[in-house]
């Protein structure tokens, strides 16, 4: 492997786990205020340890000395000293800082300003002792622009070697500048297009790296100067998005564009995909030695068989794993709040308490990231709008101190993830009001509590009687609601008066294949996921009623469950329908009773859109296709459901 | 005249009529086969076949036409044109009774479709009408047969509300 490529390797590396470092980080010093034991400033100071480690390795050269400082301020507190709020937050800001260090090397622009403020504040805090273990005060960062004259190439410039020199000064890194490269078509080879950034951290003086260059400078333009820090302007607090996500530029490396789409991946889930292609492996072989001329006799008819059972379980079996590979627990997502929650709340004076459960829960990396933005909203709202200002609350009778808990978990096939807070709740009036004011529902509807809490989804719609720089941005709870959709999820709300808000958002644990009951309803085979059916039984119409002359209702054991006849709600034609398996659902927690023709084979099944052709269409999840080519779509179970409308039972099965 | 003054059009024959569309938004021309329905879509669009792997809807241009519409017969065929679809490249079929010939006409040749109301549908599809020989063949726009779904935000918004409207 060339050094370059190696170089390339180790960054990569470097880049991801930095990220791990930097969210362990942030995690543990937003718990710093509550609880500075041991255990916790031992884990900082490993993190924050390593990271700066691996930046010297990979000679990232700018951020050694803000590790350093950080890192003193762990060792001091290790040692006993106590953890002060302005420390933590002064911590916090040298990880952004590094963060922001990382990213701009990433994106190929080294820029260490930012780390040196922070180390800075750092030392100004009186909290870091001087960096020891930093390298010799004279050492600087160098910045060194080598841009060559368009006929630079003509003249015989080697820059090869120049570069070379530098580079050998001392930690170094070199960025090559496309820009100016253009198209091929349009390429003179014998022009120069290109221009060189080395940084080199260095003892040297400037004298001597402008000998360096001194060869070069009849054909190129140089310029030697040290890298100082700069006023920059103060970082938003509250951003809560880290700035890792600088849009990144491809400088020559291509490193960074791959790292976006890479995945850290449990080396357990890795052993039990080996585990599965060894029986894979097994099994081609067992059914390769009834491949030869021998007639197919009873035992190797059985063998055959069996061989391809085990097959079909092999490919399951992978299939589970290789989906495996790409989920991710909600908790790295839910990492990020603790730090938001905590500066929101001290900057709207609200007393706010975060509580996080079910962060195992696993999701589909892709569903993850896009997920990130609404829920990051959700909370704003929920601080902003939700929790009341601390007197309010004592006025209440309520605890001082709000409270905010993010929860996921699995649900039937999906993942359920809930933002409540116990604030003062939506007014449903004034809601309606609002939404009647702005035509968003016809003059005279009458909606109950439930169904005008979802009027805060319409696009077009806020209560927000002035807009706020925190929630009001804009951005409303139709474009969290568009994501969602997006999604293949599903979001509901719902709230008490004075007591609280509940957001539950219903997301697809996978968007790219999923199990399926295949069911018949006429001539036509329809896919109903199989995490969604609980249970299917056989008609008896004897246990069958019609409440109300409307509602048609099964007896099923001691519980009355509404019928719906999926034909009717998939407007399909009428049919002499036989309709004779009840296939039980459960929808918003309540059991729905989908009347089919006949239950055919589970299967797994590959979703394809429908919109990647045609457009979303509403009750459908998507379509697959059958192994004779025959097309089935996917029920969207939910949206059936409550497109039916169906009144509750809650009060009938009692 | 150049090239670009020229146009190929596929044709085919639909209700007696011929009709054309633009050689190089055409995919495949395939043989009927009965599409999978839909629900809860125009009536014109027939459902969705599976061309090797994908899902493509199919439209009856007879009834997209506002004609009645007919039987599959020996001679019905689908064409699969490639449609934009709001910016975005989607594969959609239509339904047509018999494919007829290419056909290249000059741009000289293509007149505006008449403007009376009681073809406004047809109108709305027409980009023009080719006079060839003694032939008359409607240019159609391919990205009007599937009109464009309104935007998400306001299916939502219509959905959301049909669905509260009532108590």
């Amino acid at each position: 492997m060339n050094p370059d490529a190696l170089q390339a390797q180790l960054l990569a590396a470097f880049y991801e786990e930095s990220a791990d470092a930097l969210e362990r980080l942030e995690s543990g010093l937003v718990r710093l205020d509550a609880d500075a034991g041991r255990d916790l400033i031992d884990d900082l100071f490993r993190a924050i340890h390593s990271l700066k480690g691996g930046a010297g390795v990979v000679g990232l050269v700018e951020l050694g000395p803000l590790a350093h400082a950080i890192e003193s301020v762990f060792d001091r507190l290790r040692r006993g000293a106590r953890a002060t709020p302005a420390m933590t937050t002064a911590l916090l800001r040298g990880v952004d800082a590094l963060r922001g260090g990382l990213a701009a090397r990433r994106a190929g622009r080294p820029d260490g300003a930012a780390c040196a403020r922070a180390v800075t504040e750092l030392e100004q805090l009186g909290a870091a002792v001087a960096p020891t273990a930093a390298p010799p005060a004279e050492t600087r960062l160098w910045a060194v622009t080598i841009a060559p004259r368009p006929d630079a190439l003509r003249d015989g410039l080697d820059l090869a070697g120049v570069l070379a020199q530098l580079v050998e000064l001392g930690p170094a890194m070199v960025t090559t500048e496309l820009d100016a490269l253009p198209p091929l078509a349009e390429l003179d080879p014998a022009r120069s297009y290109l221009r060189w950034q080395v940084m080199v951290s260095t003892a040297r003086r400037r004298e001597e790296l402008l000998a360096i260059v001194a060869w070069i400078d009849d054909t190129c333009a140089v310029a030697v100067e040290p890298v100082v820090a700069e006023a920059l302007p103060e970082p938003d607090a509250v951003e809560a998005a880290p700035p890792a996500a600088v849009p990144a530029r491809d400088a020559g490396g291509g490193s960074a564009a791959a790292a976006a789409s890479s995945i850290r991946v449990g080396i357990d889930k890795i052993d039990a995909l080996i585990n599965m292609v060894g029986e894979l492996v097994i099994t081609q072989s067992m059914l390769g030695e009834l491949d030869d001329d021998a007639p197919l006799d009873r035992g190797r008819l059985a063998r055959l068989r069996e061989g391809l059972g085990q097959l079909a379980r092999n490919t399951r079996a992978l299939q589970d794993s290789v989906m495996r590979l790409r989920s991710m627990p909600v908790g790295t997502l839910f990492n990020r709040f603790p730090r938001l929650v905590r500066e929101l709340g001290e900057r709207l004076g609200k007393e706010i308490a975060l509580e996080i459960s079910g962060p195992a829960t696993e999701l589909d990396k892709a569903v993850l990231e896009k997920l990130g933005d609404p829920l990051i909203h959700l909370v704003r709202n929920a601080i902003d709008h939700g929790i009341e200002p601390v007197a309010d609350r004592v006025a209440a009778g309520k605890p001082p101190a709000g409270t905010i808990r993010l929860h996921a978990e699995h649900r039937g096939g999906d993942v359920i993830v809930e933002i409540t807070d116990d604030g003062r709740g939506l007014d449903a009036a004034r809601i309606v009001a609002t939404a009647r004011a702005k035509a968003l529902i016809a003059p005279d509807a009458t909606l109950d509590e439930r169904a005008a809490y979802q009027l805060v989804f319409l696009p077009g719609f806020s209560t927000a009687r002035e807009v706020s720089d925190l929630s009001g941005r804009g951005v409303g709870m139709d474009v969290v609601r568009r994501h969602v959709l997006e999604l293949g999820g599903d979001i509901v709300l719902d709230s008490r008066p004075g007591r609280g808000t509940r957001v539950t958002l219903r997301l697809p644990l996978t968007l790219a294949i999923i199990d399926g009951q295949l069911v018949r309803l006429g001539d036509r085979q329809m896919v109903i996921p199989l995490l969604s059916i609980t249970e299917s039984v056989e008609l008896d119409p004897a246990r069958t009623a019609c409440l109300g002359g409307t509602l048609d209702v099964y007896r099923l054991r001691d519980q009355l469950v509404p019928m719906l006849d999926l034909a009717a709600l998939l407007e399909l034609p009428r049919h002499a329908a036989q309709r004779r398996i009840l296939v039980v659902v459960t929808v918003d927690d309540a059991p729905i009773g989908l009347l089919v023709d006949e239950v055919l084979a589970q299967q797994q099944v590959v979703v394809k859109s429908l919109e990647s052709n045609y457009q979303r269409v509403p009750g459908l999840a998507g379509a697959t296709i059958l192994g004779d080519g025959q097309v089935a779509f996917i029920l969207d179970v939910v949206a059936l459901v409550q497109a039916a409308r169906v009144p509750s039972l809650a009060a009938a099965a009692a | 005249m150049t090239i670009a003054d020229q146009a190929q059009l596929l044709t085919f024959f639909v209700s007696g009529a011929e009709y054309g569309v633009d050689i190089l938004r055409v995919q495949e021309i395939r043989g009927w086969s009965a599409p999978m329905p839909m629900p809860r879509t125009p009536p014109f669009v027939k459902g969705v076949i599976n061309i090797r792997g994908d899902i493509v809807p199919i439209a009856d241009l007879r009834e997209r036409l506002g004609m009645a519409s007919q039987d599959a017969t020996a001679t019905t065929a689908i064409v699969v044109l490639r449609i934009d679809h709001g910016g975005r490249s989607t594969v959609r079929g239509i339904v047509v009774d018999a494919m007829s010939d290419v056909t290249t006409v000059d741009a000289a040749q293509i007149k505006p479709p008449p403007d009376v109301a009681e073809a406004a549908a047809f109108a709305a599809l027409a980009r023009g009408i080719a006079i060839v020989d003694d032939k008359l063949i409607t240019i159609l726009d391919v990205d009007g047969v599937f009109p464009s779904a309104p935007s998400n935000d306001n299916h939502d918004a219509v959905d959301a509300s049909a669905a509260f409207a009532t108590p």
